[in-house]
């Protein structure tokens, strides 16, 4: 398990890191390293250069800001789970980073590094989806917002362009009507996402779902939308049955992955199982 | 013996230099101008090597050599295999590939140079041309036709065997009721935290080489390195430095070993290999794979008839060392902890495009005592009595022991319902199954499960084992009172170094602290066997305890001489000899050297004059200076003695285990897990306790998450840790533990082995449980291991 040779440079600045960028096509962000690395290590990733960004300051952050949350990419999944801003704000990231791997992958990884990875079992794209959250794409040419639903392109593939950078990611804050809730049944071997639901529901003072925003992950190549879902639950206060109706739709118009621990159908029974899960203790949580 | 350390939980002397990282594995031995070797592997699981192109590879930095199968195959003899059956095919197994690659992982090419990553690189630049073969995977479609692997044989098939004692015919004839059922027992890998690794250095003046090796034999790879590079035996140091778990993958004598062993010669410099866990995965050895179906005749009490047992055992391409024979301990272990009058077992093992299987944790019986546990529990479905009865019914009574069984074993002793009672009440078995009707009532699954499960260790008397069964000692005394024991047994994190201190610290009425246990090193250690088969302690450990007796007899001699009286007037307690007007008056009063307290550079001088007692480390003193030394006698103080078992030993016990599992998804969880085990006389509780929390982690590994898993062809799917799915600390229950202790007739401390009793018993237990958690669904049996998906599979129709 030996990476092929690379070169390694640990930038400074944010401006140091772009332009290293800029003039090595092939190069690659060090964040953490937790997917890099044993990717490299496999030699299905050989980089010629790592551009180390670990040690900019002011890329690892969790603030508020009139009414955004904004959190650096280098921000570890540890800090997001310890968060006791998160926990109040934004209860969603925290239950999310405590299902990432085990304590020493929580200390590295970054939920730059996992987005920017889009890993097809990664657990942050499922909530950054649900909480519609914007990211923030630096390259020497500027900053520019790119919302989630537009991030997750295809496999391991994200809407950045080569020299560009994750710098941030951005969320509004909800009121105190929502509720969120990450259901997510682990790979007994990696630990990543079998299945992951994240859900984002906010009730009208009626008691009705007024906005319903559900991501997907493991399931198929890359984290989405679950459209049907969101639309069968809006508009009408949620019960049981109303749950479970919608949670069928939970993998309507995917394509679904398939392997040796959860065959296709399987998983499409699991999407629809963790969504009724995920929508359950959303629901509960918001009232 | 006073017991002041035997059977007290003491923390192992091994832990703090592990848990402070202080430990030296192979990995950790850096000598200067150490070569390194990355290996070529076969990408295919049947392939003709048509071509090797190492020109590139030659030219890259660093390189020193490359060799090939062309460059050992008259020079470096086959991989060994140990195992002897009648009519068994052995295939010529060379230490790299030669003409053809026969699975995914056979090294090809090695490539030596400077360092690790270099040769690492230079391997990716060595192009092999391969024309691919078609491939033997599954296991009981090879043993009937298709690819032939090894053309010379004609077929897959190594052996066939039929083992086991009475009319089998007429037993299941006899029977109200035969119920059948085919069983997988999957392929697993063992996954030593530290995979193997290898240094080997020779000494072109003095034509001597010395091997370090992460292995669990080192005398026994001694012999058989010497003998495939062709250098003497005595030239050849084998040292195992501290090795980071075996599981039985290092009871074996590898390709790599021999290689490196070679290169070194050819070299004249160290080299080193360290195993990636890729090559883990790929080319350490497998364990189970079996495929069988087992019949049980039974009576419509319960009484069980005989039981055969037809199986196809996938080896895989070679055999190492002991592959063929692991089937046979299945056979040998069919009888379970039950009085079944005949028993037949009908074995064909079968080469497959995959790397070998051999002795994993329990090697063959845990096989056993999966097809005698579930059948038990299918025998109590098909009469509708309760399992723990059907168990009740068949055990041998404790009175009936040494207990012969109809797979030709003498059973040394136990109390079967002893221990089964106690892990009924240590559950409350009657209340678990009246809250399970509730649970079921409300529509919930929870099972309930059971194994009584028995054991063979102690492995073995040398009748029955393929390169001598006993185990040797050295116990010494030195002149400052610190007791060396060499033991020829090889422990590797079992915690020898603390029981066998324990014993003999208590032997000699020493502080433990002034013993030292040393292991591992054939320069220093004389000839042993090893650790494998929960055999160190029990045949070990007793070496240990005679050598020490030996040791005593000289002792006292010298005593008797100084203290002017007759040896055996003399009584010893606490370390110390006294005569006979002394003992009752006591010695406190007496001085003493102990060990430590002479001044520093110098030996202290005994003062014998007058004295009524000599502790037996002063009389070490005395033999050393040998100048108070009665006629004839030897100076020193030390003993040897090789131990040969008359017997095996057979642990014993009953584990219970109740899940729960997850309607929509077919997860399994745990709600209790219960293990009452009986290994004999208990040396330390606490490493009791620590093997078979291992054990039931492995055994659940097996249950609900392991497979090694090649595809059709051939190729290895579950290669890393990613995809092959280890138990977890995180998902394990909570063991509550108790135990019986029946003593062993077989060996003087009266201690059975508990190495693998946690993988052995265990599994059955929790796959018992999730069929009885299923069983509302007619389910009445699963292959392991138990998915979530075949789960859901089965509730959902
Ligand atoms: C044993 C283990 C278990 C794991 N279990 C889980 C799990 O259960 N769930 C889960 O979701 N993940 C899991 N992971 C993955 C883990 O969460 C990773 O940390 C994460 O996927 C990547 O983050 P990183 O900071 O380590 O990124 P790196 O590995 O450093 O980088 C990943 C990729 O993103 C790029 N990149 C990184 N940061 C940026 C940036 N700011 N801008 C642009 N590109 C960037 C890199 O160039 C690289 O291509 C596990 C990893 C391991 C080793």
């Amino acid at each position: 398990m030996i990476s092929a040779p690379f070169d390694y440079v640990r930038a400074n600045t944010l401006d140091e890191a772009l332009a290293l960028l800029a003039q090595n096509e092939d190069a690659k962000i060090l964040a953490g390293g937790h997917s890099l690395i044993p990717a490299m290590k496999l030699r299905l990733a050989m980089p010629p250069l790592l551009v180390d960004i670990g040690r900019i300051k002011d890329l690892s952050y969790i603030r508020e800001d009139h009414g955004q949350i904004q959190i650096g990419a280098m921000t570890t999944h540890y800090q997001i789970e310890s968060s006791d801003l998160l926990k109040k704000i934004c209860p969603l990231l925290p239950e999310c980073a405590g299902h990432i791997g085990d304590v020493q992958v929580r200390n590295k990884g970054t939920i730059g590094g996992s987005v920017a990875h889009s890993d097809p079992s990664g657990d942050w794209p499922a909530a950054i989806i649900a909480l519609n959250a914007e990211l923030v794409a630096v390259s020497k040419n500027g900053e520019r917002l790119v919302k989630a639903d537009d991030f997750f392109v295809d496999l391991m593939t994200t809407a950045l362009e080569a020299g560009e950078i994750l710098r941030e990611i951005r969320i509004n804050k909800s009121n105190d009507r929502t509720g969120q809730a990450y259901a997510k049944m682990h790979h007994p071997a990696s630990g990543f996402a079998v299945v992951g639901v994240a859900a984002n529901l906010t009730l009208d003072r009626n008691g009705g779902c007024e906005k319903a925003s559900i991501g997907i992950t493991g399931v198929s190549s890359k984290a989405y939308r679950a459209l049907a879902v969101e639309s069968a639950l809006t508009g009408s206060a949620l019960d049981e049955q109303k749950i479970a109706n919608a949670a069928a739709h939970a993998a309507d118009g995917v394509d679904i992955n398939g392997d040796l621990f959860a065959s296709e159908d399987y998983r499409r029974h699991l999407a629809q199982v963790f969504t009724k899960r995920a929508i359950a203790a959303a629901t509960e949580r918001a009232g | 013996m006073a017991a002041k350390y035997v059977g007290k939980r003491i923390k192992r002397t091994e832990d703090p230099r592990l848990i402070k990282g202080l430990a030296h594995y192979v990995d950790d031995v850096r000598l200067p101008d150490t070569l390194h070797v990355a290996f070529v592997r076969s990408i295919y699981a049947h392939a003709r090597i048509t071509s090797i192109d190492v020109t590139e590879a030659l030219k890259a930095p660093g390189v020193v050599a490359v060799y090939t199968g062309k460059d050992i195959a008259t020079t470096v003899g086959p991989v060994p295999c140990a195992a002897a059956l009648p009519d068994l095919k052995i295939p010529d197994y060379r230490v790299l590939a030669t003409g053809k690659a026969l699975f995914v992982g056979h090294p090809i090419a090695a490539v030596v140079a400077t360092d690790r990553y270099l040769a690492r690189d230079a391997a990716d630049l060595i192009s092999v041309d391969y024309e691919e073969l078609p491939v033997a995977v599954d296991v009981e479609a090879s043993a009937k036709g298709g690819p032939v692997i090894h053309e010379q044989f004609g077929s897959n098939i190594a052996y066939t065997l039929t083992s086991g004692e009475g009319d089998i015919e007429a037993a299941l004839k006899s029977a109200d009721h035969i119920v059948t059922q085919r069983m997988v027992h999957q392929r697993l890998a063992p996954v030593a935290m530290e995979g193997r690794g290898v240094l080997a250095r020779y000494f072109p003046g003095e034509e001597e080489l010395t091997l370090w090796s992460s292995t669990q034999i080192p005398h026994l790879m001694r012999t058989q390195v010497a003998l495939m590079i062709g250098l003497p035996e005595n030239k050849l140091r084998v040292i195992t430095p501290e090795v980071g778990g075996g599981f039985g993958s290092k009871l074996n004598v590898y390709a790599e070993e021999a290689l490196l062993a070679w290169i070194s010669i050819q070299l004249g410099k160290p080299v080193k290999w360290i195993e990636s866990r890729r090559e883990n995965m790929q080319a350490t050895i497998h364990g189970r794979a079996q495929v069988g179906t087992v019949e049980v005749g039974c009576k419509n009490d319960g009484t069980i008839t005989g039981l055969r047992y037809n199986v196809v055992a996938d080896l895989g391409a070679y055999h190492q060392l002991l592959t063929p024979a692991i089937p046979t301990l299945t056979g040998l272990m069919l009888s379970g902890a039950y009085r079944i009058p005949a028993i037949q077992m009908n074995v064909t093992g079968v080469f497959t495009n995959k790397m070998s299987t051999d002795a994993y944790r329990g090697a063959g019986r845990p096989e056993a005592t999966y097809v005698v546990e579930r059948a038990m529990d299918i025998v109590a479905a098909e009469l509708k009595i309760d399992p723990v009865e059907v168990r009740r019914k068949n055990f041998p009574a404790k009175t009936e022991f040494p207990f012969h069984t109809a797979t030709g074993l003498d059973y040394d002793s136990g109390d079967y319902e002893a221990a089964l009672d106690k892990a009924l009440n240590l559950s409350g078995y009657a209340k678990l199954r009246a809250e399970q009707a509730k649970a079921r009532a409300a529509g919930k699954l929870i099972g309930i499960g059971m194994s009584s499960y028995v054991e063979i260790c102690a492995l073995g008397p040398s009748q029955a084992m393929p390169a001598g069964g006993w185990e040797s000692a050295t116990v010494r005394i030195e002149p400052t009172g610190t007791v060396t024991v060499l033991t020829g047994a090889s422990p590797h994190g079992q915690g020898q170094e603390t029981s066998f201190a324990q014993i003999a610290a208590d032997e000699l009425g020493v502080d433990l602290n002034a013993v030292t246990v040393i292991h591992g090193d054939t320069a220093i250690v004389q000839y042993g066997i090893g650790t494998f088969g929960s055999r160190a302690t029990a045949v070990g450990g007793t070496a240990v305890l005679i050598a020490i007796q030996k040791l005593k007899e000289k002792a006292a001699k010298i005593a008797a001489h100084v203290l002017r009286c007759e040896a055996s007037s003399l009584a010893f307690e606490g370390g110390r000899y006294s005569r006979p007007s002394a003992a009752a008056a006591s010695a406190v009063s007496e001085p003493d050297v102990a060990v430590g307290e002479a001044p520093a550079g110098a030996l202290p001088e005994p003062d014998t004059e007058g004295r009524s007692t000599l502790t037996i480390q002063e009389i070490a003193l005395i033999a050393h200076i040998a100048k108070e030394l009665p006629p004839d006698t030897e100076p020193g103080l030390s003993a040897t003695y090789f131990f040969e078992p008359k017997n095996f030993t057979f642990p014993f016990g009953t584990h219970i285990c109740v899940v729960e599992i997850d309607k929509e998804t077919g997860e399994t969880k745990f709600l209790r897990y219960v293990a009452v085990d009986d290994c004999g006389k208990v040396i330390n509780p606490l490493l009791v306790d620590g093997q078979i929390h291992g054990g039931i982690v492995q055994a659940i590994g097996q249950a609900l998450y392991e497979e090694v898993v090649y595809d059709e062809q051939g190729q290895l799917v579950t290669g890393e840790l990613m995809d092959y799915a280890l138990p977890k600390a995180s998902q394990m229950p909570w063991f509550e533990l108790d135990r019986t202790e029946t003593p062993s007739p077989v060996n003087p401390l009266g201690v059975k082995g508990v190495g693998e009793a946690g993988t052995i018993g265990a599994t059955p237990a929790v796959v018992n449980a999730i069929v009885d958690a299923l069983s509302p669904y007619g389910v009445k049996h699963l292959d392991m291991p138990a998915r979530p998906e075949a789960v859901w599979k089965l509730i959902t129709g």
